[in-house]
């Protein structure tokens, strides 16, 4: 019997066969990689607000504490965005003419809210508690970024469950200790730069910061579904 | 309803009975479907999810092999999409000028009161952002104590119903409060001076601030006059009490201070003014702590088996209409002078032929037993008188306590609650002969609705037409709005500032959560515009009500404002206890009452349904679908009755009857009860509401059509008519029974461990032997499990049921429902098994059909060590927490219902549909905002309130400190009136929780499948009277 396939079909066979494996290879790490970026996740994306307010300007030019204007972040699950009322407590008496500003006197004026477009937003079936986080230690600038150098606030990580288990499965990685929480300017411990823990102890270097700080503010790594999921 | 062609198999009584008499058997069973091995019990007995339960809408069910593929290949498309989306953008809405107090994502707990039938329960409500989301009760109210019931739970419900009245409305249309207020004023230069033919029709009025705008209003106009009616008030007890001291009193109970309580037909312990405490004050003399301890009796005589009856040592059958000559002969027993002739022709009216009015012997020893006890615990003892009874059981009932010397002990006497104690159905129908006459020129409704309610010879409708002007002030455009000129929507307790008398006559305030969420005003502004006094709030009408009534003055009231406000009521303000004495004459009265019925006659008796009452809360869905104690019904009332009386007429559960009672009709479906009274036959009211809003209007039938004014409570000469048609009813009582037989035994020791779900002894054999609920053999369990034991190091959760407090009135159900975000599902996914609820109350018999006793046991999640459902989920959806919870990841659930399948306990459920309501926006303001809102394909199951466990939990680590015992207290325990359910940490051992499951009574459910649940119950005891036997 002849045969059916000329021996250039081999050819045309295996190209098929490795080229379905690249192409369905090359989709899911296309997908993967979408997954994962800036496009999809918002991370490093910084969001157009009514006002484009600068936390560079407040928070790092002029230091205001974060619990200034997030009162209620060491209380609360949720961190607590100013009332108007709170801007007004200054804008009431600097920059009163300023243009950029009037959304935030026209609030004032006629009793209605800003609207402000949500940064750092997680899924609904994620509980997630700001005051358990700052009162053991882990620093605002750990998830939110280098928030003082952020002229237009953007979401610096891409809040995903792996991240989130990547501190909660060794939290000595990125535990400081209590009274640089609401330093934005903090850096880990360096020969260059060492931290003082509460009592005195000098840190050279993170490891033994953090374990000793674990230690210290009793920090458990919390992994089962319920610690968020309810 | 449907014309079914099978007709429904009359009860085969000697099939069951021979089915009871079995040697070996097990001793408690949960339904006559379970007795009868029906085909539908079976069905609901192996399959997890039984897909065609009868009666439930075919139509649902038709797929065709098209349709499946075009889902199956649309849920692929899907499923592989649904993973791409997107977060969406959300904002943020700061407050302009943030409120004080308010710290976002921290709830706040007001205290308010919520008057139900005239009497206040005090309440702290949990408020998010300003939304009120949860009721619980107000631990320092003398009518609560921290515990509330179903009503109170679900009245949040209702404040959101997206149904309640929103407009004023005038003839039909839309129209203005402003508008209203302007034609009161008119009207009321109309009928100025005198004020002839103003009418005011009220519901039972405790509130000090409404009484004194309408005792204003009387003064005003001499000539206008005040009605008020309730359809299940308390005119037999304000009769009873006339008939035995000459004025109606209020009678208080103490139920913590008797040992021996007998009720006369009283549902107590859920049902009347003060059942909260009661229930607490009840429990607290059933605990246990050893066998040592002394527990209470209790005797119940009743038709209907009610929470009451369940709880009762020994429980009486007796038809309604009959236990009047109970009590007269019990009365006699214990020493009330009930002369001869009483006795020889009793309640007989006068014309009716003499009848033999002998007790039975079973029920003459019975009494005599019963009599002894009481006689032997003399200021120790308490006998209670129902409202279903006449006035002469309750007078009779006073006399027996004044004999026993209990008054002033067991029970005491204050001044009515009531401003004005009238006799209500009297009172209506003063009204309704003035409306027939033409004399009634404005009438002003205020709250209420008769037009649904009243008394059926009334005729309240037709009479209502005949006023010139007719106002209603109700939470609903309901059937008496619809007859009415103007309907003012009333603002819902948790809109309102008022004030209430409690049980004891303490004053607690109403105070709002929420500003109005509709055009609602309270009924005190409704009387406002009456008075001249329109243009002031419901605050100020009732903060100077009180300026003028307190001695406190200036900075001093001030003060007591405060205080009273942010306790939710005014302290030292109970009614005092005053003495009573009997009236002379009292004993002749006897003899003037109404007849005993024959005893071949049915009897139809009325009683308020147990979720949705008189009627109101029949667009309430959580109420509506709260399994009524007993039957488990939801979503209906029936015609109840015993199985002997359905099977001397061949009546079987289901059939479709028309029921004839003085001269009215009825069209009812048949519901066997077992433990029900022989020739009775009882009908809760409330249901068949024609105008009552989506969910209330249409489900079961209106037995106010039956009901007259001279037979109210009981009816004699019932007749019952098959029609031929089936009913189905959605009743729960033989759903999820959790199955033996299914597993069958394969060795003798295996069968050793298969231990009655719900453990009894009684309380001799309970001292005799203390461990009697344990397995009997303590094999190693552990080891057993090819995988290594976990160490549970830092907190353990466990939870401790005491059957021998739990009362079974449901208001844990409805608790978890309201903070759980617990989805209400409707009749037909009831009838499938598919209700959603968390906690159930697994109701079971023991004993024959007539007199079986009864057992509720609230079943959760029973968070096992070894959990089955955490080894088949496919996706790691449900797990294990180092704390020894289940935990269920919703967000991960993909509804393979495997882990459900492999419940031994029946506690998961599933979303077959999108129950959760996320379109009516009225709605999203209920929810609670650390609870997931589940959606279709998701299994779902008690957490033990995890969201509470880490609140507790982050307070604590941010305070360095560990968790305190009675810190976490779940929603089902924060409800139990009776403290029946105890919740903490099993690895501390000074813990309340330890200390109970250390008590030799505790014991687990199916112990043999070493599942170590961390729920264990403590078995319920029984204390009976040696002297009567059974």
């Amino acid at each position: 019997m002849p045969q059916i396939f000329h021996h250039s079909t081999n050819f045309i066979s295996r190209m098929s066969i490795y080229g379905a494996v690249l192409i369905l290879g090359g989709l899911a790490l296309a997908l993967y990689e979408i997954a994962l970026s800036p496009w999809y996740t918002d991370q490093n994306v910084s969001r157009e607000q009514p006002v484009p307010f600068s936390h560079r300007h407040h928070a790092g030019e002029l230091g205001i504490d974060c619990r200034y204007c997030h009162t209620s972040v060491e209380k609360s699950s949720f961190a607590g965005l100013p009332p108007t009322q709170t801007c007004m407590s200054c804008h009431s008496q600097i920059w009163t003419n300023a243009g950029m500003l009037e959304p935030v006197r026209a609030s004032y004026r006629d009793d209605v809210s800003l609207s402000w477009t949500r940064v750092n937003a997680l899924p609904d079936f994620v509980y997630f508690d700001h005051s358990i986080h700052v009162n053991k230690g882990i620093g605002c600038t750990t998830c939110h970024g280098p928030i003082a150098d952020m002229p237009l606030t953007y979401r610096a990580a891409s809040l995903y469950m792996s991240w989130c288990l990547n501190c909660h499965r060794q939290p000595a990685e990125f535990v400081r200790p209590k009274s640089e929480v609401f330093n934005p300017y903090y850096q880990p411990p360096s020969h260059d730069h060492p931290v003082t823990a509460e009592d005195g102890t000098s840190f050279v270097d993170q490891a033994a910061l953090g374990s000793y700080l674990v230690k210290e503010y009793k920090i458990q790594s919390l992994q089962h579904c319920s610690t968020c999921h309810r | 309803m449907s014309s079914d062609p099978k007709p429904n198999h009359a009860i085969d009584l000697d099939a069951i009975r021979a089915r009871l008499a079995q040697p070996g058997g097990r001793r408690h069973w949960q339904s006559l479907e379970q007795l009868q091995d029906t085909k539908e019990f079976r069905n609901f007995l192996e399959n997890e999810f039984p897909s065609n339960a009868e009666g439930a809408d075919k139509e649902r069910d038709v797929i065709n092999r098209r349709d499946a593929l075009k889902v199956m290949a649309a849920s692929a498309a899907m499923a592989g999409l649904s993973a791409c989306t997107k977060l969406p953008t959300e904002k943020i809405v700061p407050y302009v000028r943030a409120p004080e107090e308010i710290i976002p994502g921290k709830p706040l707990f007001y205290a308010t009161s919520m008057a139900l039938q005239g009497v206040a329960t005090g309440l702290l409500v949990e408020s998010h952002m300003g939304r009120p989301t949860k009721i619980e009760g107000n631990p320092d109210h003398p009518g609560s104590l921290g515990g509330t019931d179903v009503f109170l739970q679900a009245s949040v419900l209702g404040l959101y119903d997206p149904d309640r009245s929103q407009t004023v409305v005038f003839e039909g249309r839309i129209s203005s409060w402003q508008a209203f207020v302007a034609e009161m004023g008119n009207l009321q230069s109309q009928v100025a001076p005198k004020g002839t033919g103003v009418r005011i029709l009220t519901e039972t009025v405790t509130s000090p601030t409404l009484t004194a705008q309408i005792r204003k209003l009387l003064q005003q106009f001499p000539e206008a006059k005040w009605h008020q009616y309730e359809p299940c008030g308390g005119d037999n007890a304000r009769e009873g009490a006339r008939l035995a001291f000459d004025k109606p009193l209020n009678t208080v109970y103490r139920f913590d201070q008797a040992k021996v309580v007998v009720s006369l037909d009283s549902d107590f312990l859920v049902s009347g003014p003060g059942h909260v405490r009661y229930a607490r004050e009840f429990a607290s003399r059933r605990a246990l702590e050893g066998p040592q301890s002394e527990m209470s009796r209790l005797y119940v005589v009743e038709s209907m088996p009610t929470s009451t009856g369940a709880m009762a040592d020994h429980r009486l059958p007796m038809r309604t209409s009959d236990i009047q000559l109970f009590a007269l002969h019990l009365a006699s027993a214990v020493g009330v002078s009930v002369s001869e002739p009483d006795m020889a022709t009793p309640l007989l009216p006068p014309g009716q032929v003499p009848q033999p009015q002998r007790l039975s012997p079973t029920v003459e020893n019975w009494l005599t037993a019963v009599a002894r006890d009481l006689l032997s615990n003399r200021g120790k003892s308490l006998v209670v008188a129902g409202e279903g009874q006449p006035p002469v059981v309750h007078a009779l009932a006073h006399a027996m306590n004044e004999a026993l010397g209990n008054s002033g002990k067991t029970v005491y006497y204050t001044e009515p609650l009531e401003a004005n104690p009238v006799n209500q159905t009297e009172s209506l129908r003063d009204l309704v002969n003035d409306l027939n006459k033409g004399h009634v020129k404005l009438l002003v409704i205020l709250g209420g609705n008769p037009v649904y309610d009243a008394p059926t010879d009334f005729g309240f409708g037709f009479a209502l037409l005949k006023a010139k002007t007719r106002v209603h002030c109700g939470l609903y455009n309901d059937e008496t709005a619809e007859l009415c000129n103007w309907h003012v929507p009333a603002a819902h307790y948790l809109e309102s500032w008022g004030d209430g008398r409690a049980y004891d006559g303490t004053i607690g305030i109403v105070q709002p959560l929420i500003a109005p969420i509709y055009d609602g005003h309270t009924l005190q502004e409704v009387a406002a515009t009456l008075t001249g006094d329109s243009g002031k709030s419901a605050h100020d009408l009732l903060r100077e009500y009180w300026q003028s009534q307190r001695p406190e003055k200036d900075r001093a009231f001030e003060a007591f404002w405060e205080r009273s406000l942010h306790d939710g009521l005014m302290a030292n303000t109970a009614l005092p206890a005053i003495s009573a004495q009997l009236h002379p004459v009292f004993e002749r009265e006897f003899s003037s009452t109404a007849a005993a019925a024959s005893p071949n006659e049915l009897e139809l008796v009325f009683r308020p349904d147990p979720t949705i009452l008189d009627g109101r809360f029949a667009n309430n869905g959580w109420l509506q679908e709260t399994p009524k104690t007993v039957t488990r019904l939801t979503w209906d009332n029936a015609a109840m009755m015993s199985p002997v009386t359905a099977a001397q007429r061949g009546l079987a559960s289901g059939d479709y009857v028309t029921l004839r009672s003085g001269g009215h009709e009825l069209k009812a479906g048949v519901l066997l009860v077992p433990g029900h009274a022989d020739n009775s036959v009882t009908l809760h009211v409330g249901y068949g509401r024609r105008r009552a809003g989506s969910v209330g209007t249409g489900p079961g039938f209106n037995a106010y059509f039956l009901r007259t004014s001279s037979a109210q409570w009981v009816a004699s000469g019932l007749q019952i008519e098959k029609t031929g048609d089936t009913y189905f009813f959605a009743s729960v009582q033989h759903q999820y029974t959790i199955d033996f037989e299914g597993h069958p035994a394969e060795e003798e020791s295996v069968n050793a461990f298969r231990r009655d779900l719900v453990q009894v002894a009684t309380l001799d054999e309970f001292r005799k032997d203390p461990n009697f609920a344990k397995a009997p053999e303590t094999t190693e369990s552990h080891g057993l499990s090819l995988y290594p034991d976990f160490k549970y190091t830092g907190y353990a959760w466990g939870m401790s049921i005491d059957l021998n407090r739990c009362v079974g009135c449901n208001a844990c159900v409805v608790a978890c429902q309201s903070e759980n975000n617990i989805a209400v599902v409707g009749k037909d996914q009831v009838m499938r098994g598919r209700a959603m609820h968390w906690i159930r109350i697994d109701t079971y018999f023991d004993g024959g059909l007539e007199t079986p006793e009864m057992y509720f046991e609230p079943l959760p999640c029973m968070q096992c060590e070894n959990a089955p459902c955490e080894y088949v989920c496919p996706v790691g959806a449900t797990t294990h927490s180092p704390e020894g919870l289940n935990d269920m990841t919703y967000n991960r659930c993909v509804g393979t219902r495997y882990c459900s399948n492999n419940c031994p306990y029946k506690v998961r459920r599933f979303n077959f549909y999108l129950y959760s309501d996320y379109k009516t926006p009225s709605l999203y303001g209920l929810r609670n905002p650390n609870v997931t809102v589940r959606s279709r394909g998701v299994m779902e199951k008690c957490t033990y309130c995890v969201q509470r466990i880490n609140a507790a939990k982050i307070r604590s680590e941010e305070e360095n400190r560990q968790v305190r015992d009675g810190e976490i207290v779940t929603a089902c325990q924060q409800a139990c009136p009776a403290e029946a359910i105890i919740f903490g940490d099993i690895n501390d051992k000074k813990s309340r929780v330890s200390q109970l499951k250390a008590q030799s009574r505790d014991y687990v459910l199916l112990a043999d499948l070493n599942t170590r649940p961390r729920t264990s119950y403590l078995a319920r005891v029984r204390n009976p009277n040696p002297e009567i036997h059974e």
